[in-house]
């Protein structure tokens, strides 16, 4: 077990190595122009944008820059370890900014997925326990709304109704949980639900057919054979084996959220990885774009990870021996 | 006197299709006393796992309409509440299945597995419970119980699986164990070995069994009485002794010329040619008429009826009894045959 998750983090490794190459190429293949142009000021003169060009380290060849940019990640730079570099736009250090940042696009991710679990699971499993029940299909219609209804506008509508027409939450911004954990919860919740009734909708179709498969196998007619109490089979027997495939689903979810969150966070004003990635491809600011880049591929990598291990142990048949 | 311990009594269970209603069982009638082993034979899709499930009313997923009595010692379980039903599960009848590495919980250790059963009807705790469901496992011959208890069903083989579900079956000692096709999934050294265990039990425990098969074959050495099926009806029934040395139904003559018996030719083994009638429209007549080397004019007109033939030997063939008398004299017990 030990060397396998040991193995699997130097794949992380590799992972996040051609990652950031892409990235960078990408970055300094798009017709975008120069950005050292974008920060010398009006019409600078050669000596200016040469300097620029040093101190935000373009002044090599692209190779040379992308060498320099991993042995500043992996070693560590002038801001500590790992070496992000800073901003070209605002010119701080990228690392302490990329922590806050991550903790709120964390907290928003997280917490709409133990919503989307705690909403999606039910109403699968009851679902599946009345086939072409009344609820069945009324649970497939308010799902297909809500996995067709664009984000940002389920945001604007969540915003308009809660907070500017009926008061009950707050509008948009962060609230530290350390600083008032009232006023977290009441900004957090609209992002969470705005961000998890596709994924609910989602998750309650696949519990729902999960379910349905299970309980056709043989082994829910033997629990039945042996006299258990239905809630037993449903929740110990049926439900037990029908999640144990949306623990991949549910990691490679989150993982991708951490990078994707750009929508909600730009309708909700919270300051998080989604809308600095956005800011960071729109200015040309390399760093920033590789540094979200970076704890996304990481993200997927870790999770993925965590994924694997936790299959295995709800599921004896792929443990190794 | 007293009832016998499973009866069922003109039993009907139609599914719903789109085609019209499937009947897979249509008018069965079986009896079994305490202590003893009624075996069930027929092809497959005769209609022996659907009966053993209405009597365990496993079946109602599928919305099937039944009619007649199940009767377990004197009372129709197919009239019990809900409520009773799960008590009778388990405590009165154990059941189980075909196919031991399906019928297990993949994600459960057997000894959860089992134990779980224990809980679910008495009031005993945890450890207790596991201790009982690790006895179970040594009473049925499973060697280092307390390890094999911690292992999952796809660390066992497959006589070991058949073996937890029959340690599963029986540890709330129930009076009825209903055994179906327990040994088709499993290469014949181990069939002997969990025939012989279901067996000991029986006498062990004084437990009825239903033991269903394909083959005549396989209920031979256990079976006290024997039922053999077509198309959902029993066409015979009767002693196990009197079934092999004068099989009455042309059915029974086919399936008995299917047993590779020790030392015969290979021509011997001659499957019934044909398959068995579609169970929505079935023929008019008995069921097996179109299959039939021995048929005439009054089997296609009317669907006979058991008939007591004496000595509890009972077949549902209008067959005169010259031709089936001129039938028997080829057959001999495959017991005999053996010897000789
Ligand atoms: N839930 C169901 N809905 C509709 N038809 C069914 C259902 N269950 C069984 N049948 C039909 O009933 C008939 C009898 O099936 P059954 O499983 O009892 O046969 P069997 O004698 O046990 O056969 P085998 O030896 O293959 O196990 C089959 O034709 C089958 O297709
Ligand atoms: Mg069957």
């Amino acid at each position: 077990m030990g060397r396998y998750i040991l193995r699997r983090l130097m794949w992380t490794v590799v992972v996040v190595i051609i990652v950031t190459l892409i990235t960078f190429v990408i970055f300094y293949v798009l017709p975008s122009g120069d950005p050292a142009l974008r920060f010398a000021g009006k019409e600078p003169t050669a000596q200016v944008l040469a300097q620029v060009r040093t101190d935000l380290g373009l002044n090599h060849s692209v190779a040379v820059e992308y060498l320099l940019y991993l042995k500043r990640l992996f070693l560590g730079d002038r801001y500590g370890w790992p070496g992000l570099g800073f901003s070209y736009s605002s010119g701080a250090a990228i690392a302490p900014q990329l922590w806050q940042r991550a903790q709120i696009t964390i907290q928003l991710v997280l917490g709409a997925a133990v919503l989307w679990m705690l909403i999606g699971i039910p109403v699968g499993v009851y679902s599946a326990l009345r086939p072409r029940s009344r609820f069945d299909r009324a649970s497939l219609f308010v799902g297909l709304v809500f996995i067709s209804t664009p984000v940002f506008w389920l945001g604007l509508l969540m915003l308009w109704l809660f907070s500017s027409t009926l008061g009950w939450l707050q509008g948009t911004g962060y609230v530290a949980f350390t600083t008032d954990p009232v006023q977290w919860a009441a900004h957090m919740l609209m992002p969470w639900i705005t961000l998890s009734l596709a994924f609910a909708a989602i998750y309650a179709r696949i519990v729902r057919s999960n379910m349905l498969d299970t309980l056709g196998e043989d082994y829910i007619r033997t629990a039945r054979a042996k006299g258990l109490p239905e809630r037993r089979i449903v929740t110990r027997h049926a439900l037990r084996a029908s999640l144990v495939p949306i623990v991949t689903l549910l990691a490679v979810d989150i993982a991708t959220l951490v990078g994707g969150t750009v929508i909600v966070e730009t309708v909700f004003n919270l300051q998080g990885l989604g809308s600095w990635v956005l800011y960071g491809a729109l200015n040309q600011d390399l760093p920033v774009t590789l540094a979200v880049t970076l704890v996304a591929t990481v993200a997927v990598c870790l999770l993925s990870l965590v994924a694997d291990i936790l299959y295995a142990y709800m599921d004896p048949r792929v443990r190794p021996e | 006197m007293s009832p016998p311990l499973l009866e069922i009594d003109d039993l009907t269970v139609h599914f719903p299709s789109a085609a019209g209603p499937v009947r897979a069982v249509d008018g069965l009638s079986l009896s079994l006393e305490r202590g003893q082993t009624l075996g069930v034979v027929g092809e497959s899709g005769s209609g022996k796992t659907v009966t053993f499930l209405a009597a365990m009313r496993l079946l109602e997923r599928s919305r099937p309409e039944i009619h007649g009595r199940i009767l377990l010692d004197g009372v129709d379980v197919l009239t019990l509440p809900a409520r009773e039903m799960r008590e009778i599960r388990g405590p009165r009848i154990g059941m189980i299945f075909q196919d031991p590495l399906s019928a297990l919980h993949p994600l459960l250790r057997v000894g959860d597995q089992i134990a779980e059963t224990v809980r679910a009807h008495r009031d005993v705790g945890r450890r207790d419970a596991w201790a009982q469901s690790v006895a179970a496992l040594a009473q049925v011959g499973i060697p280092n119980a307390d390890e094999r208890a911690r292992q999952y069903p796809h660390q066992l083989s497959g006589g070991m699986r058949q073996r937890v579900m029959i340690a599963m079956a029986l540890i709330l000692e129930p009076d009825l164990l209903i055994a179906d096709a327990p040994t088709t999934a499993l290469d014949t050294t181990v069939e002997a070995q969990i025939l012989g265990i279901i067996d000991d039990l029986r006498t062990r425990l004084g437990i009825g069994v239903v033991l269903v098969s394909h083959s005549l074959a396989t209920v031979a050495d256990v079976a006290d009485t024997v039922a053999v099926m077509y198309a959902g009806r029993a066409v015979e029934r009767g002693p196990c002794q009197a079934v092999f040395a004068h099989p009455s139904h042309p059915y029974t003559w086919g399936l008995l010329d299917t047993v590779p018996a020790l030392g015969a030719e290979r021509s011997r083994l001659v499957p019934i040619p044909g398959s068995p009638p579609s169970l929505i429209d079935p023929p008019p007549g008995c069921r097996f008429a179109p299959r039939c080397a021995y048929r005439f004019d009054a089997c296609t007109r009317h669907l006979p009826e058991l008939v007591e033939r004496g000595g509890g030997h009972a077949d549902a063939c209008v067959l005169p009894v010259p031709g089936r008398g001129a039938r028997r004299n080829r057959l001999e017990p495959p017991g005999e045959e053996a010897a000789a």
